[in-house]
C-alpha cells in the first residue's frame, strides 16, 4: 500500500470544501498531478496544492492507496466523501460531510468531526477518536436513505440526530448521546455505551437501539415488555425490553407485526 | 371630502387581510386613517407618514457616524461587495414582494451567494418536514367554510395574527359552519396560559420541549396502544379524549406556529403533526397548516423553490444550488464564518439572531435594505431605505396558505426613494458589469 501525506500550510480564510481527498481520487496520480486536483473555497475553484502540501504517491488502485492529512483541517469538509477503498487518516479533527456516502475503505480521525459525518454511509469503517457532531449517519436532507450499512464507531460523544432514516449498519457510541436517536429508521442498530437524553426511536419503523447508561426521558410510543439478556462485545448482561414506535407504521412479516427494539440495561 | 380606498392588503402578517380601507387626505398624499386593520396592521401604514423618516442611503464612517450618500453610490458599494466577495450571503426578502426577490436571486446566481429567508429563524423546520413527508394541507377558505376542530399548537394568534381567529379559524360562520364559534371545538397546546389559550375548549398545558412526546402519545392512541400514565405532563385519559375529540370531527385543522418549529425536536416536532394529521384522515378530514409570521415570507419560499428546487437556505457558490439547513443556514454560516458579505433585505436580523452572528455581521461588508432604522440597519456599514411594499408599490405576496395575493399601492414614497425592485435592478445591472455578463 502505498501513502500520500497532504499537510495543511495555507488555510482557507473561510471553508475549504476538499470532496477530491479520497483514495479513490487520488489513486494512480503522482504528487504533482495530487496538487492539481480541485477544491472549492465558496465560489472559486483552486487546486489542492494551494492549501496542501503534498508528499509521497499514491498506489495503482484506491484499495492500494492510503492518505494521511496532517495538519489544521477543522476548516475542511468532505473529506473522504464518497470513498469505496483504501484508507484515509485525519491526525486533527475535521469539519461537516466526513466520509459522507463512502462505500468501503477505512477512514480514521483522531480528533473530533462536526454535522453529517458519514452521512447515507453504505459500507467501510469510520473511526472518530473524538467526538462527532449531529446527523452522525443520517440521511442527506430530504432524502429517506440514512445509513445502509458499514460501522462507526465513536470513542467520544455523539450530538443529535445519529441515525436518522438509518437503513442497515451499526453505530457504536462509548459515550454520550444527544436528542433524537434512529428517528424515521427502518433497520440497523445503535449502541449508545453511555447515557442518552430523550427522543430515542421516535418514528421508528425498524431497527434496535442499545443503552447501557440512562434515558432522560422515553418515548411514549414505546412499550414494556419484559427483559432479555443480551452479549455485546463479549460482555453479557441483563437490559430491560420495549417495542416501538406504536404510533409509527409497521411493516408484517407472516402475518405478525414487527416492531422495533429498544433494550436499556437494568 | 377625505378619499376613500376600499380592498387594500395589508402588509404585516401571514393571514394578508385583503379587506382593509384606508382614508386619505384630499391630495391623495396622506394616510389619515385605516379601518379594518389590526393595531399592528395600523401602525405599519401610519409609520411610513412618520416625519423623521429617513429617505436617503447612508454609510458609516470610520468615527461611527453616518453620511448620506446618493442611490448611487449605495448601488456601487451593494454590486461591488456582493461581487468581489467569496461567499456572500442574501439573507430577508420576507416583507418585500415577489418581483424584488426575483431580482435578488438573479444577483445571488451571477455572485455564487448564499441565499436564505426568514424562515431560517422561523417555519424552515416546517419546510425540512415538509421535504420529508410531505403534506396535507388547504386553503384558509376550506377552513372558514368547513372544520369545526380547530387545534392550535405552540402558536398565539391573539397576539401574533391578531385578525386570523375571527376572519378564518374560530368566530365566521361558513358555508358549513353557520353556527360560528358554536360549531367549533378548539384545542391549544401550550406552556402557557395566553390569550389564545383563554378561548380554548380544551388547552394541553404541555410541558416545554416535550410536544414530540405529545404528538407521539396521540398517534399511539389513534392505534389504541398501550401509554405510560402521563405523557409531557398530561394525563393519557386526556390525551385519550383529545384523539377521540379529533376522530369525531368532521373537517380538522392544526395550526402550528414557533411553539413546536423553534423549540426542542424542531422539524421533528412539525415532521410528526403531520404524521398525526395524515394518521387522522383514516378517521376524518384533517390539515395542518404553519402560522407563517412576515406577509411574504411564503412567497419567498414559493420563489426560491420556482427559481433554485429549494425554499431556504439556498447555497448556490458552487453553481448549482445546494440546500443543507446546518450547513447551508444563515445563522449557522455566520456563526462559523464562512461568509464574507452580508445583504439583508425587509428583515431584521439584528433584532432576531444570536448576539454573536450579529457581531459577525458587524464584521463583514454589510447592507441593510430596509425601510425603517432597525438594529440591523445599526450594525450595517451601508442603510438603503426604501418604499414601504403593500402602501407605497404594489407587488405580488403569498398568504399562509399559499394563495397568492397582489398588493396595491396606497400613496406615492417621498420624492426620489427608491423601491426595493428598483434598487436591486440597479446593483444587478452593476454586477453583470462587474461580472462580464451580458
Amino acid at each position: 500500500m502505498e501513502t500520500v501525506t497532504i499537510t495543511m500550510k495555507n488555510p482557507p480564510q473561510l471553508y475549504l470544501e476538499a470532496d477530491n481527498v479520497t483514495p479513490d481520487k487520488f489513486a494512480g496520480k503522482s504528487a504533482s498531478q495530487i496538487a492539481e486536483l480541485h477544491v472549492y473555497e465558496g465560489n472559486t475553484t483552486s487546486t489542492l496544492g494551494k492549501y496542501f502540501e503534498v508528499a509521497g504517491s499514491a498506489g495503482a488502485t484506491a484499495a492500494d492507496t492510503k492518505i494521511v492529512v496532517k495538519g489544521d483541517v477543522s476548516k475542511v469538509k468532505y473529506l473522504g466523501m464518497k470513498m469505496s477503498a483504501g484508507e484515509l487518516v485525519i491526525e486533527g479533527s475535521a469539519d461537516q460531510y466526513v466520509g459522507a456516502w463512502m462505500s468501503g475503505g477505512k477512514l480514521l480521525v483522531k480528533g473530533n468531526v462536526d454535522a453529517f459525518a458519514a452521512t447515507g454511509m453504505k459500507g467501510g469503517e469510520l473511526t472518530i477518536e473524538g467526538n462527532a457532531g449531529n446527523y452522525l449517519g443520517a440521511a442527506y436532507r430530504g432524502d429517506w436513505r440514512g445509513m445502509s450499512g458499514g460501522k462507526i464507531l465513536v470513542k467520544g460523544n455523539a450530538g443529535s440526530d445519529v441515525g436518522m432514516y438509518m437503513l442497515g449498519g451499526e453505530i457504536v457510541v462509548n459515550g454520550n448521546i444527544d436528542v433524537h436517536v434512529m428517528t424515521h429508521a427502518e433497520g440497523g442498530k445503535v449502541i449508545i455505551k453511555g447515557n442518552a437524553k430523550s427522543k430515542l426511536g421516535g418514528q421508528l419503523v425498524d431497527g434496535t437501539i442499545i443503552v447501557f447508561g440512562t434515558i432522560d426521558v422515553m418515548m411514549p410510543g414505546y412499550k414494556p415488555v419484559g427483559e432479555a439478556e443480551l452479549e455485546i462485545d463479549g460482555v453479557k448482561a441483563k437490559f430491560a425490553h420495549f417495542i416501538g414506535d406504536t404510533g409509527e407504521r409497521k411493516k408484517k412479516r407472516k402475518g405478525q407485526v414487527i416492531y422495533g427494539n429498544l433494550y436499556k440495561k437494568l | 371630502m377625505t378619499k376613500t380606498m376600499t380592498d387594500v392588503v395589508c402588509p404585516f402578517c401571514g393571514t394578508l387581510c385583503d379587506d382593509l380601507e384606508v382614508s386619505l387626505s384630499d391630495d391623495g398624499k396622506q394616510i389619515l386613517e385605516v379601518y379594518n386593520a389590526c393595531v399592528i396592521g395600523t401602525e405599519k401604514f401610519l409609520h411610513s407618514q412618520a416625519k423623521d423618516r429617513v429617505t436617503r442611503p447612508r454609510m458609516r464612517q470610520e468615527d461611527g457616524s453616518w453620511k448620506e450618500v446618493s442611490y448611487d453610490e449605495a448601488v456601487e458599494y451593494t454590486a461591488k461587495i456582493l461581487a468581489n466577495a467569496k461567499k456572500p450571503l442574501m439573507y430577508g426578502w420576507s416583507s418585500t414582494n415577489c418581483e424584488a426577490q426575483s431580482v435578488g436571486h438573479e444577483i445571488a446566481e451571477m455572485c455564487g451567494a448564499c441565499v436564505d429567508n426568514t424562515a431560517a429563524v422561523c417555519h424552515g423546520t416546517t419546510l425540512i418536514a415538509v421535504q420529508d413527508i410531505g403534506i396535507p394541507s388547504c386553503t384558509l377558505g376550506e377552513i372558514k367554510n368547513r372544520a369545526d376542530r380547530i387545534i392550535f399548537w405552540g402558536c398565539n394568534p391573539a397576539h401574533a395574527h391578531p385578525r386570523h381567529m375571527s376572519r378564518y379559524s374560530i368566530y365566521p360562520r361558513g358555508f358549513f359552519t353557520g353556527k360560528g364559534h358554536k360549531s367549533r371545538k378548539i384545542v391549544v397546546v401550550d406552556p402557557r396560559v395566553t390569550d389564545t389559550a383563554s378561548l380554548a375548549d380544551i388547552h394541553l398545558q404541555v410541558e416545554q420541549g416535550r410536544d414530540y412526546e405529545l404528538l407521539n402519545a396521540l398517534r399511539v392512541a389513534l392505534n389504541n396502544e398501550w401509554l405510560p400514565d402521563v405523557v409531557a405532563g398530561i394525563p393519557q385519559e386526556k390525551i385519550r379524549e383529545v384523539a377521540e375529540v379529533c376522530k369525531s370531527g368532521r373537517f380538522g385543522i392544526i395550526f402550528f406556529g414557533m411553539g413546536v418549529t423553534q423549540s426542542l425536536s424542531k422539524n421533528h416536532n412539525i415532521d410528526e403533526a403531520i404524521a398525526l394529521t395524515k394518521h387522522l384522515n383514516e378517521f376524518t378530514k384533517f390539515s395542518i397548516m404553519p402560522m407563517r409570521g412576515h406577509y411574504n415570507v411564503t412567497g419567498s419560499g414559493e420563489v426560491l423553490a420556482w427559481q433554485f428546487g429549494f425554499p431556504y437556505s439556498v447555497d448556490l457558490s458552487r453553481g448549482f444550488a445546494r440546500y443543507n439547513p446546518g450547513d447551508t443556514s444563515t445563522i449557522d454560516l455566520l456563526l462559523r464564518g464562512e461568509v464574507d458579505a452580508m445583504l439583508t433585505i425587509a428583515s431584521d436580523p439584528g433584532a432576531h439572531f444570536p448576539i454573536s452572528a450579529v457581531k459577525q455581521i458587524a464584521k463583514i461588508p454589510s447592507v441593510a435594505i430596509d425601510p425603517h432604522l432597525t438594529p440591523t440597519t445599526g450594525v450595517s456599514k451601508l442603510h438603503v431605505p426604501v418604499a414601504f411594499v403593500g402602501v407605497e408599490v404594489g407587488g405580488n405576496a403569498y398568504r399562509m396558505d399559499n394563495v397568492p395575493i397582489d398588493t396595491r399601492k396606497v400613496v406615492d414614497p417621498p420624492a426620489g426613494m427608491l423601491t426595493d425592485e428598483e434598487f436591486l435592478t440597479k446593483v444587478r445591472d452593476r454586477v453583470k458589469q462587474l461580472k462580464g455578463v451580458k
